[in-house]
C-alpha cells in the first residue's frame, strides 16, 4: 500500500486545501522543496483565516490592548485582567457559526467547550459563559431548528460542566438566514500569580497529551471556518466535531490539580487545527523546536494517517510541555480522572517540527512560517457609503404611541429570552446574583464580596449603516450595561464576524467596525485583551450583516450596591440621564412598527458623554442613591421603561409627553434610573450639569404616558413573554 | 457530628453544598471520591446535582452501582441521614434507597428557574425548621425531574406521609406525578429532591429559604 505522501502534490490538490498559488510558492520557498502531502495540510490549516488571520492582522494591531489592568492581551488563549487582591479575570469570546449552521447542536455545544478549555488553559477556573446568537428570520423555515439546536447545544455542554451560563443576546435578521452565528464567551478567574501559557521551553523538556482520544472528527474544521458556504456545505457535516462535556469535566478538575503543582512549563488546548497548531503554536512562542510520535498519541480509530491525526479537531485534548522527570505524578492525577495521557514528543533546539509515524518521517517542517509567515493582506477596501438621514415623511400615517410599544414589546429583538436562558443552568457554582434577565450579569468572585459584571453587545443594524459609529456603539452599550449594575468596565474580548474580505465593501465594513470600536475602546479606558475574527460568513454570495459582538467585563468592589433594572417599589422618581434627540434612523421602530427597511444612519456616539454618564451613574449606585438602573437601547425610552416595570410589576406614571422621537429614538448615552424621593436631593446634586430629567414615578400595576395612555403591567407581560414561546411552538 | 459529601465523576454541585453544609457546621465536609470502598463513620451524607459519569445510560444508574454506594446505602441502613439533591435523588432511586424514578421532564428541555414549593411533611430529618404547609422558592436545574412511580407506591407515599416537598400548583416544572419534588423513606431520615437548596442558601443570592434544610439536619443530629 502506498503512504499517503506519495500522493503527488498537483494544482487541484493545493487549491482544495485552500492555498492561494502564490501561497502555496511562499510554502515551497520557506520549505525549500515541494511539501509532502501531510506538510501542505498542516501549512493550508496554519495559514488558514482562521487560525492565521492574514486578511485582519494589519487592523486588529490599531486596537487599544493595554492599560494599568491589562496583565496579558491579545495573542494568548484568552486576555487576563487584574481585579485586585491577587486575583485575575481571564476571558474571551470565539466562534462557531459553520459548524453551528451545519449541525446546530454539537456545533454550539463544541463552541462552548472550545471556549471554556481556552480559559482554563490558562490557570483559570471557568465561572460563567455567556453567548451572542444571531439566527436568520424568525419566519425563515430552517430559524427554529436552529434555535432548538443551537440552545439545546450550548445548555448541553456549559450544563453539564458545571459552568453557569448567565448572559448573552439572541437577535434575528434575513441576512443570518444562511449562516447563523454562535459566538460563545467564558470568563474564568484565577490567581495573579498562577496564571499559565502556552510558550514552550527547556530542550529535551516531554511534550504531553491528555483528554480524550483522537478521531477523525473535525478534519478541516479551520479551513471549512474560511471559506464561504454554498448549498452543497451541508454535506461538511462530518468535519464538525461532537463535544462530550462530561470528559471535559474531568479534564478541568485534572488540569486544576496539576497546575496546583509546578509541574507545567506550557499548556494549550487542541482547538482549531488541533495537534497540529498546538504543538506549533507552543514550541514558536517558546523559540524551540518539536518533535513528535504520532505512535504514541491515543486514538480511538484504525488506521488513521499521520495527516489525519495532526489535522483531527477532536474535543476536548489539551497538548503540555512538563519539567523533566515529573510526568509520573502527572499521569497519577490524569489515571484517576480516568483520562489518557501520553508522553508524544519532546522539544529539541532545532526550531522545526519533526513528525514521525510508523517508522516513517512524515514531516519536517520550519516552525517560524507555520506560526506566523502567512501572508499579510492589505486586501482592498471601500468605505460604507454614508447613509441616508431618517425621512420624517415615512412617520405619515404610523401605528399610535400604544400600538408601536406593543408591537416593539412582542418583537423579535425585545420579546422575552426566557424559552432561551430558561435552558441554561445560570446558578450552578453558587455565585450567580444577577442572571440572564438584566443589563448586565453578576457573578460573586468566589469566597469574596466582589463580583464580575459581563455583557455582550452589538447592533448590527447601526453596524451595516454606519460601520464607525456601530463599532463605537457596540462598545458603548456594553459599557452602559456594566455601569448600569453598578460596576467599572474593565476590559472587553471580541468576537468580530463579517462576510467575504475578498470584496472591498465587505473589508470595508471590517475596517470601519474596528476603527470605532478602537476609539470607543480608547476613549472609554476599555481595551480589548483577546478574540477572534470570523469571515466568510456567507452562502450563496450573500453577506451576513457585520456583527462585531463585544463581550464587556466589569467588577463591583461590593456585590450589596449592585443593582438590578427593575422598578423596586412605588412612590420612586424616575430620571432619564442623557440627551433626547429623537434619533429614529436604523431604530428598531423602523424596522419593526413601520416595517421600513431602508439603509438610514444610526444614532452617533458621543464618546465623552458615555464616559460621564457611565461614572456617574457608577457613583449614584455606590453612594446608594440608586434603586434601579437600566441603559436604553433598541426601542429607545418607552420600551426601556416597560422593561423596568416588567421584573416586579410594578408601573410608572410618565408625565412629559413627545413625538414618535422622543419615545422611540435610539440617541446614545442614556439611562433609566429610580431614585426613593428622600434621596432625590442629593441624586441631583450629584448629577450637576449632566442632562438629566424627571419623568414621573413608579405607582401601581400600570404605565401611564403621553397626554393619556395607559397599558397594564400584565398586558405588557404577557405580549413580552409570549413571542418566544410561540415561535417555538408555531 | 461528620458530614460527608460525595464526589462522583461528573458531579458539579458538590462544592456549592459543602459551602452551605460548612456554614451550617462550622466545619469543611468531608469530600469521599466514588472510587473509594470505605468510607469513615458520618452522621450526614449528601449525594450533590450534577451529571455523574456524564448521565449516560441513565442518570444516576452508574453512580449507584459505583464502590462508595456500597458504603453509603450500608450506612444509610444504620441510620446516616442522607441527602440527594437533584442528581443525587436520581442515584438514590437508581440503588433502592428511595422508591420510583426521576423521567425526562414533559417539556423534553432542560429547565433552570425558581419554583414554589409546599413543604408537604416538615417531620423529615431535612424539613424540621420549616411550618407544615409553609410555601417557599428554591431553583430547579435539572432534565430528568419527572418524578414517576406506579399508583401502588404513590398511594403508599401519601399513605405513610413520606412526600416531603411539593411544587406549588400550577408550577411544577417537569410533569412529575402528584407534584412531587422530593420525598423521604420510612424513618424521614433519606431524603430526595429535585430542587436544589443549596444554591437559595444566603440572601445575597436572592434568598435563603433553602438554608433550613442545612440547619434543620445539623440541630438534629447534634
Amino acid at each position: 500500500m502506498s503512504h499517503i505522501n506519495d500522493t503527488p502534490i498537483t494544482e487541484a490538490l493545493v487549491a482544495e486545501h485552500g492555498l492561494t498559488p502564490d501561497e502555496f510558492q511562499k510554502v515551497c520557498e520557506h520549505m525549500g522543496r515541494v511539501p509532502n502531502y501531510t506538510e501542505l495540510g498542516v501549512f493550508s490549516v496554519m495559514w488558514s483565516e482562521h487560525c492565521s488571520y492574514k486578511s485582519s492582522r494589519k487592523w486588529l494591531k490599531k486596537l487599544p490592548v493595554s492599560g494599568p489592568q491589562v496583565i496579558q492581551g491579545p495573542g494568548e488563549n484568552a486576555g487576563v485582567i487584574d481585579i485586585g487582591d491577587g486575583d485575575a479575570a481571564v476571558f474571551k469570546m470565539e466562534s462557531h457559526n459553520h459548524p453551528s449552521f451545519i449541525e446546530p447542536y454539537q456545533g454550539a455545544a463544541t463552541g462552548v467547550g472550545g471556549i471554556m478549555r481556552d480559559v482554563f488553559t490558562m490557570g483559570a477556573r471557568p465561572v460563567a459563559n455567556l453567548n451572542a446568537l444571531r439566527f436568520g428570520a424568525p419566519e425563515h423555515p430552517k430559524t427554529r431548528h436552529l434555535v432548538a439546536g443551537v440552545v439545546s447545544g450550548i445548555g448541553g455542554y456549559g450544563n453539564c460542566m458545571g459552568v453557569p451560563t448567565v448572559g448573552g443576546e439572541i437577535n434575528f435578521d434575513p441576512s443570518y438566514n444562511g449562516n447563523n452565528l454562535v459566538n460563545a464567551m467564558c470568563v474564568g478567574v484565577a490567581r495573579t500569580d498562577k496564571i499559565f501559557y502556552a510558550a514552550a521551553t527547556g530542550i529535551g523538556s516531554p511534550v504531553v497529551y491528555v483528554g480524550s482520544k483522537t478521531g477523525r472528527d473535525g478534519i478541516h474544521g479551520a479551513t471549512m471556518a474560511s471559506a464561504e458556504f454554498d448549498d452543497a456545505s451541508e454535506e461538511k457535516r462530518p468535519t464538525v466535531q461532537v463535544g462530550d462535556p462530561f470528559t471535559e469535566k474531568l479534564l478541568l478538575e485534572a488540569c486544576q490539580e496539576l497546575m496546583a503543582s509546578d509541574a507545567i512549563i506550557g499548556i494549550q488546548d487542541m482547538g482549531a487545527a488541533g495537534l497540529t497548531s498546538s504543538s506549533v503554536e507552543m514550541a514558536d512562542k517558546g523559540g524551540v523546536g518539536i518533535v513528535l510520535n504520532l505512535d504514541k498519541v491515543p486514538v480511538r480509530e484504525t488506521h488513521m494517517t499521520g495527516y489525519e491525526m495532526l489535522l483531527s479537531e477532536s474535543q476536548e485534548r489539551m497538548l503540555m510541555v512538563l519539567k523533566p522527570g515529573r510526568e509520573p505524578e502527572a499521569k497519577a492525577i490524569f489515571d484517576r480522572w480516568g483520562l489518557d495521557f501520553a508522553v508524544i514528543g519532546e522539544l529539541t533546539d532545532t526550531g522545526r517540527m519533526v513528525v514521525h509515524h510508523q517508522g516513517r518521517e512524515i514531516a519536517d517542517m520550519p516552525l517560524g512560517p507555520l506560526a506566523d509567515g502567512a501572508p499579510e493582506y492589505d486586501r482592498p477596501h471601500v468605505p460604507t457609503p454614508k447613509a441616508d438621514d431618517f425621512n420624517d415623511a415615512w412617520l405619515d400615517g404610523a401605528p399610535d404611541t400604544l400600538s408601536a410599544l406593543k408591537k416593539l414589546m412582542g418583537s423579535s429583538e425585545v420579546a422575552s429570552r426566557r424559552w432561551v436562558y430558561e435552558q441554561y443552568d445560570s446558578m450552578v457554582m453558587g455565585d450567580t446574583v444577577a442572571g440572564p434577565s438584566g443589563d448586565a450579569a453578576l457573578v460573586r468572585v468566589h469566597g469574596t464580596n466582589k463580583g464580575l459584571a459581563m455583557s455582550t453587545d452589538v447592533n448590527p443594524r447601526y453596524c451595516f449603516a454606519d460601520p464607525v459609529e456601530g463599532g463605537k456603539q457596540a462598545v458603548a452599550e456594553a459599557y452602559r450595561n456594566i455601569c448600569a449594575i453598578g460596576a467599572k468596565p474593565l476590559a472587553i474580548t471580541n468576537c468580530l464576524n463579517f462576510g467575504n474580505p475578498e470584496r472591498p465593501e465587505i473589508m470595508g465594513q471590517f475596517v470601519g467596525c474596528l476603527e470605532g470600536m478602537g476609539d470607543a475602546g480608547k476613549t472609554l479606558d476599555f481595551p480589548i485583551v483577546s478574540g477572534n475574527v470570523s469571515l466568510y460568513n456567507e452562502t450563496n454570495g450573500t453577506g451576513i450583516l457585520p456583527t462585531p459582538a463585544i463581550g464587556g467585563v466589569g467588577l463591583i468592589q461590593d456585590l450589596d450596591k449592585a443593582v438590578g433594572n427593575s422598578f423596586t417599589q412605588d412612590g420612586q422618581i424616575i430620571y432619564l440621564l442623557g440627551e433626547t434627540n429623537g434619533h429614529l434612523g436604523a431604530s428598531l421602530y423602523q424596522r419593526d412598527v413601520l416595517d421600513n427597511h431602508q439603509i438610514v444612519g444610526p444614532p452617533r456616539v458621543d464618546l465623552a458623554q458615555e464616559k460621564a454618564h457611565g461614572s456617574f451613574v457608577r457613583d449614584a449606585i455606590d453612594q446608594g442613591l440608586i434603586a434601579a438602573a437600566h441603559d436604553l437601547s433598541d426601542g429607545g425610552l418607552l420600551v426601556a421603561l416597560a422593561e423596568m416595570s416588567l421584573g416586579h410589576g410594578i408601573g410608572a406614571q410618565i408625565e412629559p409627553d413627545g413625538d414618535t422621537g422622543f419615545w422611540f429614538g435610539e440617541d446614545q448615552a442614556r439611562y433609566l434610573m429610580s431614585v426613593a424621593p428622600e434621596k432625590a436631593d442629593a441624586f441631583e446634586a450629584l448629577a450637576k450639569d449632566l442632562p438629566l430629567k424627571r419623568l414621573g414615578k413608579t405607582a401601581g400595576h400600570t404605565l401611564t404616558f403621553g397626554s393619556s395612555l395607559s397599558i397594564s403591567v400584565a398586558e405588557l407581560n404577557e405580549i413580552y413573554e409570549g413571542w418566544f414561546p410561540a415561535l417555538m411552538s408555531s | 457530628m461528620q458530614a460527608a459529601v460525595i464526589v462522583f465523576p461528573g458531579s458539579n454541585c458538590d462544592r456549592d453544598v459543602a459551602v452551605c453544609l460548612e456554614a451550617a457546621t462550622g466545619q469543611a465536609p468531608l469530600m469521599a471520591w466514588h472510587g473509594d470502598a470505605n468510607l469513615p463513620k458520618c452522621d450526614l451524607i449528601v449525594l450533590p446535582g450534577g451529571f455523574s459519569y456524564g448521565d449516560y445510560l441513565r442518570c444516576g444508574a452508574m453512580a449507584a452501582n459505583s464502590p462508595i454506594l456500597r458504603e453509603v446505602v450500608a450506612q444509610a441502613h444504620k441510620g446516616a441521614a442522607v441527602l440527594g439533591i437533584c442528581n443525587g435523588f436520581q442515584v438514590l432511586t437508581e440503588c433502592g434507597l428511595l422508591p420510583g424514578v426521576l423521567m425526562q421532564n414533559k417539556g423534553l428541555n432542560f429547565v433552570c428557574r425558581n419554583t414554589q414549593l409546599t413543604i408537604a411533611n416538615n417531620k423529615t430529618a431535612f424539613t424540621s425548621l420549616y411550618g407544615a404547609g409553609e410555601e417557599i422558592t428554591i431553583p430547579v436545574a435539572h432534565n430528568e425531574g419527572n418524578y414517576f412511580a406506579d399508583d401502588d407506591t404513590l398511594k403508599q407515599l401519601q399513605d405513610e406521609d413520606r412526600i416531603a416537598l411539593t411544587y406549588a400548583k400550577g408550577d411544577n416544572p417537569n410533569g412529575a406525578c402528584l407534584d412531587i419534588a422530593g420525598i423521604s423513606d420510612t424513618s424521614g431520615r433519606i431524603v430526595g429532591m429535585m430542587p436544589h437548596p443549596e444554591r437559595r442558601a444566603e440572601a445575597a443570592l436572592g434568598g435563603d429559604d433553602g438554608k433550613r434544610m442545612f440547619t434543620g439536619v445539623v440541630e438534629m443530629l447534634s
